[in-house]
């Protein structure tokens, strides 16, 4: 199945219709839902563009490696601009995003679920990074709020003669729970509420169904898998940080989340 | 008299507001050392200075000839101790807490370490969050105490409780400092509690030491 210029240019009557209803709401919305709706065609012309180009024949898997790589920086710049309250949180995302796509690229490709391509590699990168940019915000934000609310608890045990890293220890443990519990609901309802993405995607582009669960099922592992080891390295890295090397917990603000 | 904390030009600043401005003082490695002013004095930052839960930003501290910034911060805490102005219990039972503070405590010491503070060693099983006010604050002291520090810094440790239970506070502290070498650095702005419990009063306000009124301290000297 193919959709066709004339297609989408109806489409946007659906635009129409949600600017329609903030006017209609006086939700002054209409110009961002416009916006949104204009900056997120123009960028999905552009990656997709980009991405034609890189499926010709004969063009380097390097180019899409540089893409991921440009992803990757992105990611970590817009992580540290949506949770500017969290000290040090760029290079922290920054390996965070490495250690998720390490590990999620190794198996995808290193085991061969999938073959290592261009048609492969960018949009599961794109899928990784995504992901892995929301948990980090969420883990970052979580962990910055619970330290700015325990602070008397921790600095009780910092004066009861523990480090940094064991005075932390205790607290960690919920916020690794409370930013990795949404992920794990939204993969339980997967299907019974909604279909995703990739699936619909695929299914509308004509992929027999079975195959399109297939795929979403790798996907949906994949983003389980990116949001774990996320949020993982972003609490083990950001801790490092709320302290300063003679264990005095830093001043944190809380943030509107 | 005992070295003790000894600060040369210890100043703390805010943004623009100067926490502490240049502050010069001993407080000697014995008895009980009041620091007492009003609210925004700047007492409550002093004391976390001593403890290096915060760091000057000119002026140096020493704790027994050694300056602060030179010592493993981690011991410092071991041998100074610090009791919060709010009870902080920490998740779990009594002796939960107290196993943060000393892990390899058995049931006898951490018994042991109730009874030096007038608790009962039978609420060692009991949530720590079912205890009142004042048993809390008694337990933190217990938590700080096993891990035998030479100095007890008290930021305003019975502001949060009633009369009854802050004067068992006072006199457990006090008892523990005529029983043995535990020196008392206490933050209050209670007059009438600074006479009962110190044995000498620095008075801060608005970030300076100020020179002390005459105080007719119970425990008999001035300062």
């Amino acid at each position: 199945m193919t959709i066709s210029w004339t297609g989408l240019a109806v489409s946007l009557v659906l635009v129409v219709v949600a600017a329609g209803i903030s006017l209609a709401w006086r939700l002054g919305l209409e110009r961002s839902i416009v916006w949104a709706a204009a900056r997120a065609l123009v960028q999905l012309l552009i990656v997709g563009g980009v991405l034609a180009l890189l499926l010709l024949p004969g063009v380097s898997l390097w180019w899409s490696w540089l893409w991921v790589a440009a992803m990757l920086g992105y990611a970590a710049y817009t992580a540290k601009q949506r949770a500017p309250a969290v000290p040090g949180l760029l290079p922290v995302a920054g390996a965070a995003f490495l250690a998720a796509g390490a590990v999620c690229l190794v198996v995808l490709f290193g085991l061969g679920v999938f073959p290592l391509t261009s048609r492969t590699l960018v949009p599961m990168a794109g899928l990784i990074v995504g992901n892995a940019m929301t948990s980090t915000v969420l883990a970052g934000r979580r962990l910055s709020e619970e330290f700015a609310d325990k602070r008397a608890e921790i600095e009780a045990r910092l004066a009861l003669g523990q480090s940094g890293r064991d005075a932390a220890r205790p607290y960690l443990r919920g916020v690794l729970r409370s930013a990795l519990s949404p992920q794990i609901e939204t993969t339980k309802a997967t299907g019974l509420v909604f279909l995703p993405g990739a699936m619909t995607g695929l299914i509308l582009a004509g992929v027999p169904p079975l195959q399109a669960v297939l795929v979403q099922a790798v996907v949906m592992f994949l983003v389980l898998a990116a949001a774990a080891t996320t949020t993982s390295v972003v609490a083990l890295g950001l801790v490092r940080r709320l302290f300063t090397p003679d264990d005095q917990l830093l001043a944190l603000s809380r943030e509107r989340t | 008299m005992t070295a003790g904390f000894v600060l040369r030009g210890v100043t703390v600043r805010r943004g623009d507001h100067t926490v502490l401005d240049a502050v010069d003082a001993e407080i000697p490695g014995q008895g009980v050392t009041a620091l007492w002013g009003p609210s925004g004095a700047g007492k409550s930052t002093l004391l976390r200075l001593l403890d290096r839960l915060d760091v000057p930003d000119d002026g140096s501290i020493t704790y027994e000839g050694t300056a602060l910034d030179e010592m493993d911060p981690h011991e410092l805490r071991r041998r100074v101790g610090m009791v919060f102005q709010r009870a902080t219990p920490f998740a779990g039972s009594v002796a939960d807490n107290l196993a943060v503070a000393a892990p390899d405590a058995d049931r006898d010491a951490m018994g042991e370490a109730l009874r030096r503070v007038s608790l009962d060693p039978e609420l060692l099983d009991r949530d720590a969050d079912t205890l009142s006010g004042g048993e809390l604050q008694r337990m933190c002291l217990a938590r700080t105490l096993i891990t035998e520090p030479e100095t007890l810094l008290l930021d305003e440790p019975t502001s949060a409780l009633d009369a009854t239970p802050a004067r068992e506070f006072e006199r457990t502290v006090l008892a523990l400092v005529d029983d043995g070498d535990l020196t008392v650095v206490w933050v209050g702005h209670d007059d009438a509690q600074v006479r009962r419990v110190a044995d000498r009063v620095l008075e801060l306000r608005d970030g300076a030491l100020v020179e002390s009124r005459e105080w007719d301290l119970t425990r008999g000297r001035t300062s």
